[in-house]
């Protein structure tokens, strides 16, 4: 298990990590999500050993790191850039940690074997690096990481440099990977889908603090703040002010009627500004909509939209100037967009399908 | 006709009139000394005729004499040797020097950086026998670093010495001239690797010395090679060093060399040293390289 207890780390003026604290189990496939420059990489860096911390505690299985160098740290770094050794073979690259740790040749060439089986490149193992495409280097780079049974693997945006084919492959890899290992994996990258596909649990980070940790799915439908809703996945992110009434919750928003929402676990309090993040998923569009009775139903017209292949994003501006992202599956053959712009629409969504941020 | 040029390729076109100039200027002299060293010397230098044509009947005067005279006495094989072994020590110590130097450059900030190669580049901005010269005054008997030597010995009541004239003088200098050439090469190389690569190798248990050991030496062979060539070759060949600043002590096998042909006047003689001297050359350039891919390939397992 790796705690990681307010630790902060400056760069002069710059605070890169503010406070940080995050639990990581046994096992667990954690992933650190954020945009460019929020200090994912200097918080693995921090793990690793690479970059010292300003204050805090880092602890593996109880017992605090700091003192320890890199070199000594169970904990092996899988590089965006992969790393690999070019005057070295595969097979070499791949003892190199096992050489490090004075492990015997026959032991030493077993484990190369059996983990170039493991990544499916068993005939790779007499390449040199600069034979290999960019998939099979990302391979190797996870293989050599992994022989030699480290506590902790952390990946920085191991795929960021692959297409997306090839990505979506690596993804099931990655997962059927760690499932088969047991190795805690830290993951960073700063796509979102990926982060959602890939984890057990998500921190999604935000100017050296972190935001929220929590599963893919809690972090999907209940954002604790805009910047996590805003941040995963596509989002509106509509103002307004929470009432209380005796008939329940009411979200009130300038210059529309008032409408129902849900105020989980009570987090905001009557009379509070705040904002309510709804999905585009789950809003209905058509040009007529009967709503049922736990739907609310605006009118607008379509002020622009997105062919995106799958499906067609509707920006439908309401009365007040609001503007709501809705989107259509292009299910039927031949159907690419139903309306123009211009059209006059209607949007429905349940009271339940919003979530209040703040 | 446009059909047979497509097999000279651009490639090969150019590199014809590089491959003419080496022929004109290396391997036709080379033959030409290979050919005199079998000759005899002229009366007053320059080479005898080879052949006489007496009475209708061609005779030829060739002999093995020179070479044979180089083994009869140890002097020039150990000449050759000591030779041999100054140039070997000014590459080791050139390399030696220019390996942090070069290190240092290549991990300085951009700007700093083409300064520090400027820095590297100025001593040839003066004649080479200009800065010989200097080192005459550094050197001499009232030089400031002799007197300051020899008062120091005399502390310890150690007799006076002379720096000038003397085997330390001539590798002092001949690592002076060089160590550009060493580091220039060094530091192309150095500067191509990537430092991702040394905290991949800690980070997967790696030492310091490991690091270097594993990673960064045998990345850096091809550049450490390629000055070594640089510097061992003009070291082994050279006399106006030891001309000037070895007097008889210091004497290196390029002065004898050029002893035969200036002032002894035996051209062929000189021919078979040159051609020894080439030999030896090449020889330990192709058993560095052999080995140093060797080394290369072994570090790689
Ligand atoms: N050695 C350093 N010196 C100064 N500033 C640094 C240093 N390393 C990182 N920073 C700064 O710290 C911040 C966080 O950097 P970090 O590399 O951790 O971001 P990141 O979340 O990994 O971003 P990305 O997704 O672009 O890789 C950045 O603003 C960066 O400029
Ligand atoms: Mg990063």
């Amino acid at each position: 298990m790796l705690e990681i207890i307010d630790v902060s780390r400056s760069f002069g003026d710059f605070r890169a990590l503010d406070q940080v604290n995050l639990k990581i189990e046994s096992g667990e496939f954690f992933t650190l999500l954020g945009p460019s420059g929020c200090g994912k990489t200097t918080l693995l860096r921090c793990i690793a050993g690479f970059e010292q911390i300003d204050s805090g505690k880092i602890l593996l299985d109880g017992r605090p790191l700091t003192d320890i160098a890199p070199e000594k740290r169970p904990i092996h770094t899988v590089f965006q850039s992969y790393a690999l050794f070019p005057h070295m073979t595969v097979a070499e690259n791949i003892a190199f940690p096992l050489r490090m740790a004075k492990l015997d040749k026959t032991e030493i060439s077993r484990r190369v074997a059996e983990v170039l089986e493991d990544v499916r490149l068993p005939d790779k193992a007499n390449h040199y690096p600069d034979a290999l495409s960019g998939g099979q280097k990302q391979r190797i780079a996870i293989a050599r990481a992994l022989v030699n049974r480290p506590r902790l693997l952390l990946l920085d945006e191991p795929l960021s440099a692959l297409d997306a084919k090839l990505r979506e492959q690596m993804q099931i890899e990655l997962i059927n990977l760690q499932q088969e290992v047991g190795i805690t994996f830290i993951y960073v990258t700063h796509d979102q889908g990926e982060a959602l596909a890939l984890s057990h649990r998500i921190a999604v980070m935000n100017q050296g603090n972190i935001s929220q940790i929590d599963e893919p799915s809690v972090i999907y439908s209940y954002p604790k703040n805009r910047f996590v809703a805003d941040f995963i996945g596509q989002c509106n992110l509509i103002e307004g002010r929470l009432e209380g009434w005796e008939s329940g919750w009411r979200f009130a928003i300038p210059g529309l009627d008032s409408i129902p929402v849900q105020n989980n676990n009570e987090a905001f309090s009557s009379g509070q500004d705040c904002a309510l993040s709804l999905r585009p998923e789950k809003i209905r569009l058509a040009s007529r909509l009967d709503a049922s009775p736990d739907e609310c139903l605006f009118s607008g017209t379509v002020h622009d939209m997105l062919y995106l292949g799958d499906v067609t994003v509707y920006i439908v501006e309401l009365g007040n100037g609001l503007q709501v992202e809705a989107l259509l599956a292009n299910s039927a053959p031949g159907r690419t967009r139903l309306f123009e712009k211009g059209d006059a629409v209607q949007i429905a969504w349940r009271h339940d399908a919003g979530h209040l941020v703040n | 006709m446009s059909r047979a040029l497509p097999k000279l390729s651009a490639k090969t076109l150019l590199s014809l009139p590089p491959a003419a100039y080496l022929f004109l200027l290396f391997a036709l002299p080379s033959l030409m000394m290979l050919f005199a060293s079998f000759r005899y010397p002229g009366e007053y230098g320059g080479l005898a005729p080879w052949y006489y044509l007496e009475e209708g009947s061609l005779s030829f005067d060739l002999t093995l004499e020179n070479w044979l005279r180089l083994f009869e006495s140890d002097i020039y094989l150990g000449l050759l040797i000591k030779s041999l072994f100054i140039a070997l020590l000014t590459t080791a110590i050139c390399a030696l020097m220019a390996y942090p130097v070069a290190l240092t450059i290549a991990r300085a900030r951009k700007g700093r950086r083409e300064l520090l190669l400027l820095l590297v580049i100025l001593p040839f901005w003066s004649n080479f026998l200009v800065r010989i010269y200097a080192w005459m005054i550094i050197f001499s008997p009232q030089g400031a670093m002799t007197i300051a030597i020899n008062e120091l010995r005399a502390l310890f009541d150690l007799a006076p010495i002379s720096l000038m004239f003397s085997n330390v003088a001539v590798i002092t200098c001949l690592v002076y001239v060089h160590l550009p050439f060493m580091i220039l090469p060094l530091y192309a190389n150095l500067e191509k690797h990537d430092p991702r690569l040394l905290d991949a190798a800690q980070d997967l248990g790696a030492s310091r010395s490991q690091r270097f050991w594993l990673i960064t030496w045998p990345q850096a062979l091809p550049g450490l090679f390629a000055g070594a060539v640089l510097v061992f070759i003009p070291s082994l060949g050279i006399f106006a060093i030891p001309d000037l600043l070895g007097g008889t002590d210091g004497i290196m096998i390029g002065n004898v060399i050029k002893q035969q042909f200036v002032e002894s006047r035996d051209w062929p003689f000189g021919s078979v040293l040159s051609l020894v001297l080439t030999g030896f050359t090449l020889l330990l350039i192709g058993l560095a390289a052999h080995f140093g891919r060797a080394r290369g390939s072994e570090g790689k397992a």
